[in-house]
């Protein structure tokens, strides 16, 4: 069969609402934005930690401690997942890595903004992880099999995240006056880079169409945009607190919270590169990796120590 | 900058609940058994719910290539006779 036949029936298998599997035939352009796109969502998770680790020794208790020892851990693990399957893809992790710390690759711009205060934990969890469920529950239904099943298992346990994040909030919204402006502050910090996180406009957005086409999206990022405000402005209004954004109105005739324009000079010079921490988290990075080498040393030192053992059990030279 | 190393990828199943059949859940890449087991417990076991956990060598799975499924997995399609359909009994006639 030539790779025109056989593009159409790869076509035709996703529109029959098929999943794509590891060793099906797809086309090339099909496995690269994968790779492209699910290596930037691993990045994302593993670099997501570091904002949030920021915090871990200052935590005002132990529950909030673990808490967020076990939210940043599950960061880590989902990168984990995310890596494994991108491999499914023929694509060796180690090479991943390599494109992250050499800034090939991206990442999501929201972890370029800073923490500055305890309040952020809070809006961390309820904004960010609340966007990243809502863009997540539309990739579990992914035309990719791995990438579907590891996004299953990280909406499963992302749920929790988004909680506690919102009971930090609820917390500092009924405490002092003190409390209750320091969220505030951290809610105007981290809304307009929240939405930022469902990417470009349609209008504007290069891998889209294509990738709704693929159905590897199911969603286009303004719909899913949209979805996350109606969702997220009436647990803003629980709190008793307000939007940075003077145009948010709810419009009866879509059944649409609208918002205001956003920032997409600010978006773009971020993505660039020019974010408040891109060049603090991508040092951190590279000062982890590279701090960890005594550790992959000494697993490999007693990976070799255990051969040889059983070379000389067994009598083998 | 990230050095080559040694590890080799094991496919990871587990088993939610004695009755339950391991189902593969992903993978994770280790020097030995010993150490795949541990990885994997940290990877994708961190809340419970596992009762049994097994890891295999990548390289020691073989698996079928979809190109040949049609006429590997053929000889089932023409065995209408393996299907309770295929038979008929009178009507009227229950609990068959």
């Amino acid at each position: 069969m030539d790779d025109s036949a056989r593009l159409l029936e790869f076509e035709a298998r996703l529109g029959q609402g098929e999943k794509i599997e590891p060793k099906d035939w797809m086309p090339e352009r099909y496995r690269k934005q994968l790779i492209r796109m699910m290596s930037q969502h691993a990045h994302s998770e593993v670099v997501g930690m570091l904002p949030e680790g920021n915090w871990i020794t200052r935590a005002p208790n132990l529950r909030r401690k673990m808490a967020l020892l076990a939210k940043v851990q599950d960061e880590a693990g989902h990168g984990l997942y995310i890596y494994s399957a991108t491999e499914s893809l023929g694509i060796d992790r180690c090479e991943l890595l390599d494109q992250l710390l050499a800034a090939r690759a991206k990442y999501s711009s929201i972890f370029n903004y800073p923490t500055l205060a305890w309040a952020d934990i809070g809006v961390i969890g309820w904004l960010v992880d609340g966007a990243a469920i809502v863009n997540q529950t539309m990739l579990a239904k992914s035309s990719y099999g791995p990438y579907s099943r590891a996004m299953i298992r990280i909406c499963k346990e992302e749920n929790f995240h988004k909680k506690q994040g919102y009971e930090i909030c609820v917390t500092l919204a009924s405490g002092v006056p003190e409390q209750k402006q320091m969220l505030q502050e951290s809610i105007d910090r981290w809304w307009w880079p929240t939405l930022m996180m469902f990417g470009p406009s349609d209008k504007e957005s290069a891998n889209s169409a294509e990738l709704m086409k693929w159905k590897v999206k199911r969603r286009s990022n303004d719909d899913l945009r949209q979805h996350f405000v109606n969702i997220t402005v009436p647990q803003a209004h629980a709190l008793g607190l307000t939007l940075p954004d003077p145009d948010l109105h709810y419009d009866e005739a879509t059944d649409n919270w609208m918002f205001g324009e956003i920032d997409w000079d600010e978006f773009w010079s971020v993505v660039r590169g020019n974010g408040p921490c891109n060049r603090e988290r991508m040092n951190a990075r590279r000062a982890a990796h590279e701090e960890g080498a005594w550790v992959r040393a000494a697993m490999e030192a007693y990976a070799a120590k255990q051969r040889n053992h059983e070379q000389n059990v067994n009598g083998v030279s | 900058m990230a050095d080559a190393h040694p590890t080799i990828p094991w496919e990871v199943f587990i088993q939610p609940r004695t009755g339950a059949p391991h189902q593969h859940v992903g993978n994770v890449h280790a020097y030995d058994a010993e150490m795949a087991l541990q990885n994997a417990r940290d990877v994708y076991a961190r809340r419970g719910k596992v009762v049994s956990m097994w890891v295999v060598p990548a390289e020691a799975i073989h698996a079928t290539v979809p190109d040949d499924n049609g006429p590997f997995f053929d000889p089932a399609d023409d065995k209408v006779y393996r299907h309770p359909s295929f038979y008929k009994v009178p009507h009227g006639v229950k609990n068959m």
